[in-house]
């Protein structure tokens, strides 16, 4: 197997006592689409902010193509080709959609010009570009605080997308997103993956999606990861069943 | 329209003074005020208050009496060195201050902008202590003019300086740096989650507002002939946020109608009677009530926003 994207070895966090990340590793190599499924509050979007910087592990480490990035501050993990899109959007709420993804595109290759305009042709195209993929090019004048639920989440993906990352990491992609959406998202999702190449690691309660799109999966349960393998595998697992299918 | 309309109060504003020659300091005074409110406006942006932005007027109007008083006479080279002073003085002091928000930044801002006056008041031997310094009349391009010449050149500099100024924070803050700017105020966790630096898009535009408080300091300093403490007290300050909330932050323009505005309402108040204070402080209600988005808001308009 060739060297992981991203390695995690024995990370251990709590808070107020209630062990978030007990001991955990986990990897995760080029071309990848691994799920992480779970109960509520058993760590599953504690492992994204370990891997991003945003909380600092008790003890353990973040590898990055080999390279310890594990005290390294959010902002420079992103500058490392780490995107991440949130369970709660963050967006910039009173910019308009077309601001959000230029100020992204932006952030990648011209944030320091001073004097020229954020809006240049070629970044509104790829702006739209990107809106288009994700359903949103007929909002992207709105700002971005009045759209509903489900298309602050597909915006704040495609926020996430236009950083072009080499590892993206989703917080549950398809909450807030109706029934009758979730699947072409996923799929728009997964053809703009595979199209620039980008490994992905998710985080998702819909089993139907971590089914159909995951190569792996990882089963979380009390901070630390009960079962792994491929879904179908991974699914026929009583204790999963359980423990986390049962309940999800 | 609104380029029109930009265009035709600038030219108001020059002629207004062959009219009324009293006008002239006023409406000079009044686009200093502007400048560093400009500088105000910005952080506004941010979110970020500061009361504490007289400091940077100050620290430019000494700037051009202590460099004048040690022989540099020229009034370009005083103009740009006491820009280059505030901005530096608002490199220290902002390498500090970017990192607090809300209430915190607006308090130590005002403890710093107090620690400059208490040093201007009481380093007598230096800053003259509460009689302050003068400012010469500096030469113009070598040429060396009568007080109403120079008075005359300083306004219709102001002028061209507010509009070219004007225009490059324009630009700057249709900038990526300039949205990043706003964006602070609206989601700091995604600018960092973007790669973004969000103490050095604060501290450049920190240095911006301190240089733009300074070259208003400095016109000041040049219209009136003298700078004392004062100018760095908190109630200066205070005005300085005043004036740039009530021209409305949603644009450069803004800052300077706020300042155009109170300046003209104090000078018309003044005449009519010593409670003046009280139809200032009535029209700013009014406005602050009525007018969200400032004076300005009555000419602007959102940028292609649906909602």
């Amino acid at each position: 197997m060739t060297q992981p994207i991203l390695e995690a070895k024995d990370l251990h966090v709590a808070f107020n006592g209630v062990k978030a990340a007990d001991g955990v590793s986990l990897s995760i190599h080029d071309g990848e689409f691994l799920a992480i499924i779970g109960p509520n509050g058993s760590g599953k979007t504690t492992v994204l902010n370990l891997c991003t910087g945003y909380v600092r592990p008790k003890s353990g480490s973040v590898h990055l193509d080999g390279q310890d990035i594990t005290r390294l501050a959010p902002r420079a993990i992103a500058r490392l080709g780490v995107a991440r899109a949130f369970q709660i959007p963050q967006l910039f709420s009173d910019q308009r959609v077309i601001d959000n993804m230029m100020l992204s595109l932006a952030a990648k290759d011209g944030l320091w010009t001073m004097m020229r305009p954020l809006e240049t042709e070629a970044r509104r195209a790829e702006a739209e570009a990107l809106l288009g993929l994700v359903g949103l090019a007929d909002d992207r004048n709105r700002i971005s605080n009045t759209l509903p639920e489900g298309h602050r989440k597909l915006l704040d993906i495609a926020v996430a997308l236009a950083l072009k990352p080499r590892l993206l990491l989703l917080d549950e992609p398809t909450s807030g997103v109706s029934a009758l959406e979730r699947f072409p998202l996923m799929e728009a999702l997964m053809s703009a993956l595979r199209q620039r190449q980008i490994t992905a690691l998710f985080v998702e309660h819909d089993m139907d999606v971590v089914a159909r799109y995951a190569n792996r999966v990882l089963v979380w349960n009390a901070g630390n990861i009960m079962a792994e393998g491929h879904p179908d595998e991974v699914f026929k697992d009583q204790r999963v069943l359980q423990s986390v299918v049962g309940v999800a | 329209m609104r380029v029109v309309l930009a265009a035709a109060s600038v030219i108001v504003l020059a002629i207004l003074p062959m009219f009324a020659p009293w006008l002239q300091f006023v409406l000079t005074l009044a686009i200093a005020k502007g400048f560093a409110a400009l500088g105000v406006a910005i952080l506004l942006r941010a979110g970020l208050i500061s009361i504490g932005h007289a400091m940077f007027f100050a620290a430019s109007a000494y700037g051009v009496a202590f460099l004048a008083a040690r022989g540099i006479g020229d009034f370009a080279s005083l103009l740009i060195l006491s820009v280059v002073i505030a901005a530096l003085t608002g490199v220290i002091v902002g390498a500090f201050l970017v990192r607090y928000r809300a209430i915190f930044f607006a308090m130590l801002n005002l403890a710093v902008s107090m620690v400059f006056y208490s040093l201007f008041a009481k380093l007598y031997g230096i800053t003259g202590g509460s009689d302050g310094m003068a400012v010469p009349i500096p030469s113009v391009f070598g040429m060396v003019l009568s007080e109403p010449a120079f008075k005359d050149v300083l306004f219709y500099l102001s002028l061209v300086l507010m509009v070219v100024v004007g225009l490059g924070v324009h630009r700057y803050l249709d900038s990526p740096l300039g949205h990043a700017l706003s964006a602070v105020h609206t989601n700091e966790v995604r600018l960092e989650y973007l790669g973004i630096p969000v103490w050095a898009v604060l501290l450049i535009a920190y240095v911006v507002s301190a240089a733009l408080a300074g070259l208003g300091g400095a016109i000041a300093g040049f219209a009136i002939g003298r700078v004392v403490p004062d100018f760095a007290f908190w109630t200066a300050s205070g005005h300085l946020v005043l004036v740039a909330v009530l021209g409305g932050i949603g644009g450069v323009p803004g800052a300077f109608i706020g300042a155009l505005f109170l300046e003209l309402l104090h000078t018309a108040a003044v005449t009519v009677t010593d409670a003046w204070n009280l139809i200032v402080g009535a029209a700013l209600i009014a406005v602050i009530m009525f007018m969200p988005k400032g004076l300005y808001g009555l000419f602007a308009r959102e940028k292609g926003a649906e909602r």
